[in-house]
């Protein structure tokens, strides 16, 4: 590990997109079992995998089993999943031995809406799901990913839209309605540990499963975030987000995503 | 037995009404050329049964193709966060559609692959997927293209936890693009599988478009990699190229210029029209396709390098 200073921290300039990633990576432990989704997912566990978690294994559903990325997959089908990959499988083993087999440690999940007990919607905005205002993609794995994973992590855009009371249609379920109303849906175990968001991390507590405000990125604030979020969130221990490391954006500028794919 | 058919012969095999199964990933090994002879054909009212589609099922929409689709996602990954014509197309209430889970469309395929009537799973529990139907209780009884539920939620009788039971498709096509393939129906899938196998399996006539043609004896000196047995595929096309736009590993990438031009065009009515035009009813056949999309200079940016499976140059910031 390099020493980075204080001094470096203050003129290090980076992205939103970038943040995001790198908090993102940072709940990656080292030779946890990772299911990671197309986009800012697989920035964060490649990231992850050059840093601080090298023993980390990446699984993507179309197939790819432990790759060792070289170059970034636009898509969980992209055949850069498989670059040093242990295993070229398909969804039959990814879905039933390494997900619902209960081998996967931490899922990463996006949505364009997350609710207050951080349940997703990717499948239809509106009150109508047969006549949504908007049609989303659907589910792909996302509900089983939600419904499996010991943990999942979100990232999000925060926007108050987005961030509603509940969402429109509950593709992959959170905490469901707080509680143990995800014990009783059947899901005894897993649940959202972490909403990454634009603006900063919002965790559950313990029990209720009510959402509190862990940390607001620098240069968010919370009264930013409180106006940005359609539903109560606890502010009263929220930290400022530890900042990139040079480290980290060193790695994932020129390492993990050096044709700017996803990176801005 | 020889299967070997021309790509015009085996979408003629497809009539309007059946109902197919697509194999390959959002952008990778569709069997996209196959696709683009069915839209040519006129064929309509067709089922599809997928689980995470591409372009290749968004064609089929945009081009009037379909009746109804179950599946679990249409997009094509960056190129397109939601594939517009399924976007537009269930907005204006135009396709009959039905939602699940890949896990939910794997089960649900490999049932029908074993011979099962269902598969219980632990996916789709807390979700929507359970509790919201795209086609009403009235017209599943009444349709039997349709399974009579979407998915049942049952006590485990050994553990007491809950089950989701999702139900078997058979298809009656299962349509496939494969890199190497034998006259006899022998089946070489490089890279990933995706639901290729249980897909194939689980259908009643299976179509394998391929990149090469090989001889038998050349697939049977390796047979730990073949995964789907011949008896099980009925009719074999060679079509280099064929998965264009999508990629194919070990054989080429999938075209970043085309795919968003794709998208983009598909955004309107007009626009897909022009697409449809221009690179589907247009040209004639895959050969004139491949002249249309930029023909061998194009491609030869997309080639695969060996060692790799893709083309690590390839520039792939779209348009």
């Amino acid at each position: 590990m390099r020493y980075w200073g204080a001094s470096s921290l203050m003129t290090t300039t980076f992205s939103t997109v970038e943040m995001m990633a790198v908090v993102a990576a940072r709940e990656i432990r080292d030779r946890e079992v990772v299911f990671a989704g197309t986009g800012l997912p697989i920035l964060a566990a490649a990231l992850a995998q050059q840093t601080h978690a090298p023993d980390c294994t990446i699984v993507f559903e179309a197939g790819g089993v432990a790759p060792k990325l070289r170059h970034l997959p636009m898509s969980v089908g992209d055949s850069r999943t498989l670059s040093g990959a242990a295993q070229a499988a398909g969804l039959f083993e990814i879905f039933t031995y390494v997900l619902q087999g209960g081998r996967v440690d931490v899922g990463f999940l996006g949505g364009a809406q997350v609710d207050r007990y951080g349940n997703l919607n990717t499948t239809a905005l509106g009150p109508d799901y047969r006549r949504p205002a908007t049609r989303l993609p659907g589910s792909g794995g996302a509900a089983d990913i939600a419904a499996l994973a010991s943990r999942t992590v979100v990232i999000a855009r925060h926007e108050k839209r987005r961030f509603p009371e509940r969402v429109d249609y509950c593709t992959s379920p959170g905490w469901i309605r707080g509680g143990d109303s995800r014990a009783r849906a059947g899901l005894p175990a897993g649940g959202p540990a972490a909403i990454v968001t634009t603006l900063g991390v919002i965790r559950y507590r313990d029990g209720s499963h009510e959402p509190y405000l862990a940390s607001v990125h620098p240069g968010a604030s919370i009264e930013k975030v409180r106006s940005e979020t359609g539903f109560e969130l606890d502010c009263d221990d929220a930290v400022e987000t530890l900042p990139p490391s040079a480290v980290e954006l060193e790695a994932l500028r020129d390492s993990v995503d050096p044709e700017r794919i996803f990176l801005r | 037995m020889d299967k070997l058919r021309t790509l015009a012969e085996a979408a003629a095999l497809i009539e309007s009404g059946v109902s197919i199964a697509i194999g390959g990933f959002t952008s990778q090994r569709h069997p996209t050329a196959l696709i683009r002879e069915i839209i040519r054909r006129g064929t309509r009212e067709l089922i599809a049964y997928a689980h995470s589609s591409g372009s290749d099922l968004d064609l089929l929409i945009g081009a009037g193709s379909l009746r109804r689709v179950e599946a679990a996602y249409v997009a094509d990954g960056v190129f397109a966060p939601i594939a517009p014509c399924w976007r537009r197309f269930i907005e204006a209430g135009r396709l009959e559609f039905e939602d699940y889970s890949n896990a939910a469309m794997m089960a649900r395929f490999t049932a029908g692959a074993m011979g099962l009537p269902y598969l219980p799973t632990l996916s789709m529990l807390g979700s929507d997927l359970l509790e919201k139907e795209g086609i009403a209780a009235g017209q599943r009884a009444a349709d039997p293209t349709l399974a009579r539920h979407k998915a049942l939620v049952q006590i485990c009788p050994f553990t007491y936890r809950k089950l989701v039971l999702v139900p078997a498709v058979n298809p009656d096509f299962c349509l496939l693009h494969v890199q190497k393939a034998s006259r006899s129906g022998l089946l070489r899938i490089d890279g990933q599988e995706f639901l290729d196998v249980q897909m194939a399996l689980s259908s009643r006539t299976v179509i394998a478009t391929c990149e090469e043609l090989v001889d038998d004896d050349e697939l049977r000196r390796e047979p730990e990699r073949n995964r789907i047995p011949p008896f099980a595929v009925h009719v074999v096309v060679p079509v280099p190229w064929g998965s264009h736009p999508h990629g194919v590993h070990n054989a080429y990438d999938y075209d970043p210029e085309h795919l968003a031009l794709y998208n983009e065009a598909a955004e309107t009515e007009a626009g897909f029209a022009d697409y449809l035009a221009r690179y589907v009813t247009g040209p004639a056949d895959h050969a004139a396709y491949l002249e249309a999309i930029g023909g061998s200079a194009r491609l030869e940016a997309l080639r695969a390098r060996p060692g790799w499976g893709y083309n690590p140059a390839l520039a792939r910031k779209g348009r």
